[in-house]
């Protein structure tokens, strides 16, 4: 493990991109093949079961520190991590054990099969046997989360430099559903067919939003679609066997069963890039609908009744069993057409049908049609290029409508985590509702460091209550909110639901008095919802 | 028994002796702990320091009326019986002792209980009642080893002067900068300092403080006249434009809020150093032990949190309000 905590402790003390690379770069070089396969599980979001609860691990480090529960919490809410705060509240090691990242991961794995008494007795000795930094990288695994400011994007990069391969090929091979106990690093790095996994997505190719439509050039380059609301995911069928991918690599095939008898329409060896929509009649329903479904490992019958779901196929990335995403779009189209044509209208498939312009004027007003159309804006595609991985600029952008905005008070902060730790950068905002202030969204995002930082200092002397981590703050500063769409929802006190709520500005220039309203909200419903 | 000390809306009060310890209004007459800028303020008819303490804040605050005492030296004000001693916070800083009719109250200031080469030595003071700070009254601080942090600091450096690269370290002008000098190996390289620590550093070294040489940033300094330099510079200097006259450096800041790894990220440099002139949790609990007070105030920091766990331990344990500012983690102050 020490090799492993100096290869996070150069990457965690620098902020270059380039120094992390290198360094993450050179351990991958030189780490045992079991290390290195577990990095980069790791740095992909791959990693060991959960085996015990957070609950747990912080009564057990509260127990071992001599520290009451609730003290434990007040510093857990300061730190913002529950492993680096664990890692700090516990007495120093009484001694020094040596093993390797993999002895560490099996530490972990093998608490699966314990008893609660043997659980607490095996973490208990690993705290006490790791130098500071190992244990809280020990700490990490156990409650799951790794983000410790390496992305995937980042680990391939370096992966490449280490082994001398292609950034696009390894980025292929690192998807899909392997783990380190059901690959070799020489099965999965170093052997040359990334297909031979019949589930393997490809990487998705992500765009940009667009600055100006008039750097674009002629509008005789460009494919326009819809941009819609839904979860964007790669249908695969190959062998008879299909798989469905979301974008942040999650198998989704058990969750969407309708869409399995898209097998006896579509030709083998076809992957397409989609977006799962709930449907009905036609027309798109709200991501509400959708929203019920996700996180649902499977879906009672009524569901699929009230929100039944369908793929509406934007690009097809593999043609009878051949990656095809070196074609041009324009090829890649029309094979995707050929496909989808035959197939029946009561099957769960749509092509993203194209909306013909000739200036980049007449799109503009097709633009301005979006909310009418439950579309969130446009997607435009550069008619010769190739389908490219990750998020790149140039041939793919979106161009969405603008948001849909109201002023709101602050009346609620609470601190953030990881970066924004002991930073109050988590809003709760409300609308004037007669003399009344209701509550109607959360926000965490939109504001500069430095106003965050203004904002936290006001907080700190303001709070009129604390309830745990909350802090109730005097209706004082007014934000301008952003958001996709508003939704009723019964569910809530305002009786709305908006999606994407974010902070557009910090309205300095008004009072709390000169906010909006619970009914200038109920209206926006009436006219979006 | 009366109270010793009374906590009013312009600072902490004697009515026995007429006085105020550290206020943040004008008043007639104030006890001062020590230097830094939400302690001793502007506006006080006369000022009562230690002879260590002086020369900083008259340097800061101009012309004052300002009387020196030393540590321990006893003095009688009205009906108090009044002395300082060393809080090991920065040079000069002291805690004050306040007796009347043989209760003896002591307000505390800013302290640390760890020896750092430059500030004398936190000496305990037995007492009844205890005015404490608790800026890191949270069982997460605990400070990294002097000879470690010095290796740290020095190995970064050495670093640095290998690769060609600035090495900036940002720290607070009025004792943390000091106490930094002493822990760094002048064979590395040069120390190039930014003009507010400069100042105090040839004031401190007026007073016998024995620091490193170093050298004032002026508009011609630059990192190719002064190769394998460390400059040390104030938290404001580098945020400001100041920084810009040393291209592609390695950064890092010296304070104990880099003991948690958000604000370390936050604060986007490339290294943290936990360093402090506050107690951390062990020293904290330790100082006030130490005192054999039963009755405890927290002022600034974690104060009800200090104060729950303090009442947790059989203390008669209060929060108190007041405007230092050592609970913030962005201020750009002279704490943490």
């Amino acid at each position: 493990m020490k090799a492993f905590a100096s290869l996070f402790t150069q990457i965690d003390e620098t902020t270059r991109t380039s120094v992390k690379t290198a360094a993450l770069a050179e351990y991958l070089r030189t780490a045992p093949d079991m290390d290195k396969l577990w990095t980069i599980a790791l740095f992909s979001g791959r990693r060991p079961k959960r085996t015990i609860t957070a609950a747990r691990l912080r009564v057990w480090a509260a127990e071992r520190a001599g520290l009451p529960d609730w003290l434990f919490e007040e510093s857990y809410s300061v730190v913002g991590d529950l492993a680096e705060t664990i890692s700090l509240v516990l007495p120093p090691p009484s001694k020094h054990e040596d093993h390797n990242l993999t002895h560490w991961i099996n530490v972990v794995k093998d608490l699966t099969s314990c008893d609660d008494v043997a659980r607490k007795a095996g973490i208990l000795a690993a705290w006490d046997s790791l130098a500071a930094t190992e244990r809280f990288l020990f700490t990490k695994l156990l409650t799951g989360g790794f983000r410790v400011g390496v992305s995937t994007k980042l680990m391939t990069r370096a992966l490449a430099k280490a082994t001398e391969q292609d950034e696009a090929s390894l980025t292929h091979k690192l998807m899909g559903k392997w783990t380190p106990d059901t690959v070799t690093w020489e099965s999965l790095i170093e052997t040359e067919d990334p297909t031979a996994d019949l589930s393997r997505p490809y990487p998705f190719y992500l765009a940009y939003g667009l600055d100006s439509i008039g750097d674009l050039g002629s509008p005789s380059d460009w494919n326009a679609e819809r941009k819609w609301d839904g979860i964007r995911g790669q249908f695969i069928l190959r062998s008879g066997e299909h798989h469905i991918w979301s974008r942040g690599e999650d198998l989704m095939t058990d969750r969407f069963p309708e869409l399995a008898q898209l097998r006896d329409y579509l030709p083998d060896g076809t992957v397409i890039d989609g977006e799962i929509l709930a449907f009905a009649n036609e027309v798109p329903l709200s991501f509400n609908a959708l929203q019920k479904r996700i996180g649902r490992k499977t879906v009672p019958k009524k569901l699929l009744t009230e929100a039944p779901v369908i793929l509406m196929a934007y690009d097809l990335l593999e043609h009878a069993g051949r990656d095809i995403r070196t074609e041009t779009f324009d090829t890649r189209r029309k094979l995707l057409e050929e496909i989808t044509e035959t197939v029946p209208r009561h099957a769960p498939i749509r092509l993203s049908a194209s909306v013909p312009f000739n200036s980049w004027d007449t799109l503009s007003i097709e633009r301005d049609r979006s909310r009418d159309l439950k579309a969130e804006g446009l997607m435009l595609k550069n008619k010769h290029s190739p389908y490219l991985s990750g998020r790149k600029r140039g041939d793919w952008w979106k161009w969405k409508i603008d948001p849909l905005t109201i002023d709101a008070v602050m009346i609620y902060a609470q601190s953030g985590s990881g970066r924004r730790a002991n930073l109050f950068t988590d809003y709760t905002f409300a609308v004037w509702n007669g003399n009344e202030l209701t509550p109607f969204a959360k926000a965490y995002s939109g504001l500069t460091d430095a106003e965050f930082g203004e904002i936290t200092k006001w907080v700190r002397k303001n709070t009129l209550q604390k309830f745990g981590p909350v802090r109730q703050v005097p209706p004082t500063h007014v934000f301008e909110i952003a958001f996709e769409g508003i939704q009723a929802s019964p569910r809530h006190k305002s009786g709305v639901a908006l999606r994407f709520p974010r902070m557009l500005r910090w309205r300095k220039d008004k009072l709390a008095s000169e906010a909006n309203t619970l009914d200038d909200l109920n209206e926006m419903l009436a006219t979006y919802g | 028994m009366a109270d010793v000390l009374k906590f009013t809306d312009r600072g902490i009060y004697c009515p026995a002796g007429d006085f105020y310890i550290d206020p943040w209004h004008p008043v007639d007459r104030a006890l001062i702990t020590h230097g830094h800028s939400d302690h001793a303020r502007w506006g006080m008819g006369r000022y009562l320091c230690t002879d260590g303490c002086a020369p900083v804040m008259q340097h800061r605050l101009g012309e004052i009326d300002c009387e020196t005492v030393r540590y321990g030296e006893v003095r009688q004000i009205g009906d108090a019986r009044v002395s300082f001693h060393p809080a090991g916070h920065v040079p000069g800083s002291a805690q004050i002792r306040v007796e009347v009719k043989g209760e003896v109250w002591v307000a505390s200031g800013d302290y640390k209980t760890v020896a750092d080469s430059v500030s004398e030595p936190f000496e305990p003071v037995q007492c009844h009642a205890f005015i404490t700070e608790c800026t890191f009254g949270l069982p997460v601080f605990s400070w990294t080893p002097q000879d470690i942090l010095s290796e740290q600091i020095n190995s970064w450096w050495a670093d640095c002067a290998a690769a060609g690269r600035p090495a900036i370290l940002g720290a607070y002008a009025l004792g943390k900068a000091q106490r930094l000098l002493t822990s760094m190996n002048p064979d590395i390289g040069p120390i190039l300092t930014h003009g507010v620590i400069e100042k105090t550093n040839d004031i401190l070294r007026g007073q016998g403080i024995a620091l490193p040489k170093t050298t004032l940033v002026t508009a011609d300094t630059t990192y190719k006249n002064h190769p394998g330099a460390l400059i040390l510079a104030t938290p404001s200097g580098m945020a400001g434009p100041w920084i810009k006259r040393f291209p592609n450096p390695s950064t890092a800041f010296a304070s104990g809020w880099m003991a948690v790894r958000g604000t370390r990220r936050r604060r986007a440099a490339d290294r943290g150093f936990v360093v402090s002139d506050h107690a951390d949790w062990d020293g904290l609990n330790a100082a006030i032990k130490a005192t054999g007070a039963t009755k405890v105030f927290a002022t600034h920091g974690y104060t009800t949190t200090f104060q729950r766990w303090l009442s947790e331990q059989g203390y008669d344990a209060h929060v108190v309000s007041t405007e230092y500012a050592g609970d913030a983690d962005d201020n750009d102050g002279d704490a943490a």
